[in-house]
């Protein structure tokens, strides 16, 4: 066990208690440097993780990804020294915790693991209660902690704080396990395959709620999984590890997507990075076009004069809050012997602004007209996205994404050849 | 992703479009408690309190069989025809003193397994003293694959005569269970949970007072359980070291062939045995850690 014999003080010198920590108030993310970080198991020759250098910026959501077995719990239980490094050194903010106390390097920093590892015989409340009680706190401090933390993660604290973890769903226990590990307010949290466990549904949700919550908090978060698409959804950047984990590639999601360092990240992006690159964009980003649209209240003459214009051979009937209702053709007004009422098609599938370029494309690929009304924040209309649009906007965005690489690409070489020389 | 599915009110005419508006609204108010999760939710919180597991029936059935048992005996004791040697035996408050000698015996021999033996288990399971737990069992297994009687007379041979020496036996004897109970408990434990455990700060100390001990309590209690009524049954043999006990009856029975001595005895014996076995079963529902039913 490479623990260091612990203090077992649970006084609350907070300064002292607090290393690598801003002021007062909501703690925000630290930096995290990992310095020719290596870890050698006794008996095994080869190292498990062999000389990974690394910077991680404040407030930085950074996916550790790659092939199971590839070391990348290990780089990440090396961050809180639950795996003590051969060689190397660790810097939070700055501070080198290489040789700091152990545990009290831990209670700064936040842990949720897969099937979130709550203790089975506390309470909701006494789990999350859990650091902040090592730490010190009053007890009506860590009781509005607590709920506080239930609050964040979304779950009523009157109804769950004095349930079991086996009371509860999946996807709730792993809420907990997110509350407990943010519960001291740590700097940095770490994140071990948290969602692995949990049904695709509760892992989308889970994964959007981390993106929200990360949105308030702005920890530095350092997050593994072996999943790609779950790396591209949540990371501002992510660490794609090959074996012993070497980096292969340290890149935004678009750079990876587009400009794969080698075989190995192109290998495990996997086939689709152009769809993949889809879920990147939201449909506010690109240009939404526009058809002619009139309301109900409009006389029936001004809407034929609209069909006949010639934009197009649709007109958008909007309802009286100005959202999408009916799409009226050429011809349906006859056949529906001039009643507006009856004519037309109504709308029913809508992307909103939000949506992303993915979600735009499912609805026109199953819109049998292959276009999609596009709404604003109540359901207005805002325009509209077909094919065409689509594909144009695509076509921009991965020649955009082509140019940042090879302009990166150039950077890096000057900058090698400027250290070459000096 | 959810953007989407939120706005797919299709406007089917102004009150309907209203409605499912009003709807999406909510649900994105209420957005944060995602509906996937609540059809998995577990049952209600069932009434789990330590108190509420000692139902009647765990309360009232034994003491009731043991109390009408010893009525009967004492209502055949009554009626029943005993000479001069038999009256010896049995009085001047003989009995009592017997009893509450070997109620002395298994209680002190079981704390002394007790402090024995989970410290043991404990220092068996931590670090680089876990490579000697095998070896560990294998005394303790000894123990108790030595006859007890023979133990008894080699340590009567070796200390002398007297309850010390009876003590001694006892608690050899005894340990097996409770040290294996002890070691199996807390390897029970899902070594991930502890490494959570260690993950959020909390010391090797604190991991295992607090996360370890409570999850193997089940576990150290059952084994706790077994050496007690061993005790009580291996307390009878104390008399060859002469260490007192119950078993001075019985022998007393056998040697001057009373059987209604030799009956008083074991009746006294069994359903002392059962009691501290009813005893325990109470402290194993009481002790039991809560949010564990069912899991373990």
């Amino acid at each position: 066990m490479p623990d260091t014999p612990s203090t077992t003080t649970e006084s609350g010198d907070s300064a002292q208690e607090q290393p690598f920590r801003g002021g007062d108030g909501r703690t925000t993310g630290a930096t995290i440097r990992l310095e020719s970080l290596s870890k050698t198991y006794p008996g095994s020759t080869e190292p498990a993780v062999d000389n990974v250098s690394l910077e991680i910026e404040a407030g930085e959501t950074v996916i550790f990804v790659g092939p199971s077995g590839g070391g990348k719990t290990t780089l990440l239980k090396m961050i809180n020294r639950l795996i003590e490094p051969t060689s190397g050194r660790i810097k939070i903010n700055g501070e080198d915790v290489t040789d700091m106390d152990a545990v009290k390097l831990r209670r700064n920093v936040g842990y949720a693991i897969q099937q979130s590892g709550l203790f089975p015989h506390m309470t909701v409340a006494q789990n999350i209660a859990t650091v902040p009680k090592m730490l010190g706190w009053k007890k009506a401090r860590i009781k509005a902690r607590v709920e506080e933390m239930l609050d964040l993660v979304g779950l009523e604290p009157a109804e769950f704080q004095q349930r079991y973890p086996r009371q509860l769903s999946g996807g709730q226990q792993q809420r907990v396990g997110v509350a407990r590990a943010l519960a001291a307010d740590p700097p940095v949290l770490l994140m071990d395959e948290p969602f692995g466990a949990v049904d695709p549904i509760t892992r989308d949700h889970l994964q959007d709620e981390l993106i929200r919550l990360q949105h308030e908090l702005r920890k530095t978060i350092v997050f593994v999984t072996h999943d790609f698409d779950e790396a591209i959804k949540i990371g501002d950047r992510i660490v794609v590890l090959r074996e012993q984990s070497h980096i292969a590639q340290f890149d935004t999601p678009e750079a990876i997507l587009t400009n794969p360092a080698d075989d190995f990240v192109s290998g495990f992006v996997g086939a689709g990075a152009a769809l993949k690159r889809l879920n990147l964009t939201r449909v506010r980003d690109v240009n939404v076009g526009e058809v002619p649209v009139a309301t109900f209240d409009q006389p029936l003459r001004s809407i034929f004069s609209l069909l006949d214009s010639g934009q197009g051979n649709e007109v958008l009937l909007l309802d009286k809050h100005r959202r999408p209702y009916k799409w009226l053709r050429r011809g349906d007004l006859m056949r529906a012997k001039g009643s507006l009422a009856r004519a037309g098609t109504p709308v029913n599938d809508t992307v909103t602004r939000d949506a992303t370029l993915r979600d735009a494309l499912e609805a026109v690929l199953t819109d049998n007209a292959g276009r999609v009304a596009v709404t604003g924040r109540r359901g207005e209309y805002t325009g509209v996205v077909d094919m065409t649009t689509l594909m144009n906007s695509v076509h921009e965005l991965l020649d955009e994404d082509r140019m940042e690489a090879i302009e990166h690409q150039h950077q890096l070489e000057e900058q090698a050849a400027e250290e070459g020389s000096s | 992703m959810n953007a989407r599915h939120d706005h797919r009110s299709g406007s089917q005419g102004d009150s309907r479009g209203d409605r499912e508006l009003l709807a999406s609204l909510k649900h994105e108010r209420d957005g944060v408690e995602d509906p996937g999760d609540d059809e998995v939710l577990a049952e209600v919180p069932a009434e789990d309190k330590p108190l509420a597991r000692l139902t009647w029936p765990k309360l009232t059935v034994l003491p009731g069989v043991v109390g009408l048992l010893l009525l009967a005996t004492w209502l055949w004791f009554r009626g029943a025809d005993l000479d001069a040697v038999a009256q010896n035996s049995i009085s001047g408050g003989n009995v009592q003193v017997r009893l509450l000698q070997h109620v002395q015996l298994t209680v002190i021999s079981t704390f002394f397994v007790l402090i024995i033996a989970i410290p043991l288990g404990i220092a068996l399971t931590r670090g680089k003293v876990s490579r000697i737990a095998p070896f560990a069992m294998l005394f303790a297994n000894l123990g108790q694959a030595v006859p007890s009687l023979g133990l008894l007379i080699l340590l009567v041979i070796w200390f002398g005569i007297g309850a010390k020496t009876a003590i001694i036996g006892i608690v050899i004897y005894a340990i097996l269970p409770v040290l294996a109970n002890t070691i199996a408990g807390l390897r029970a434990n899902d070594p991930a949970l502890l490494e959570a455990a260690k993950g959020i700060g909390m010391s090797p100390l604190t991991v295992l007072t607090r996360i370890e001990l409570p999850l193997a309590v089940p576990l150290i209690l059952g084994g706790v359980r077994t050496a007690l009524v061993l005790n009580v049954g291996t307390a009878t043999l104390a008399t060859f070291g002469g260490g007192g006990g119950l078993g001075d009856l019985i022998t007393d029975g056998i040697t001057n062939q009373r059987m209604p001595v030799l009956f008083l005895g074991s009746v006294l014996t069994v359903a002392l045995a059962l009691l501290v076995d009813w005893l325990a079963s109470l402290a194993e529902l009481l002790l039991r850690p809560r949010g564990l039913e069912g899991a373990s």
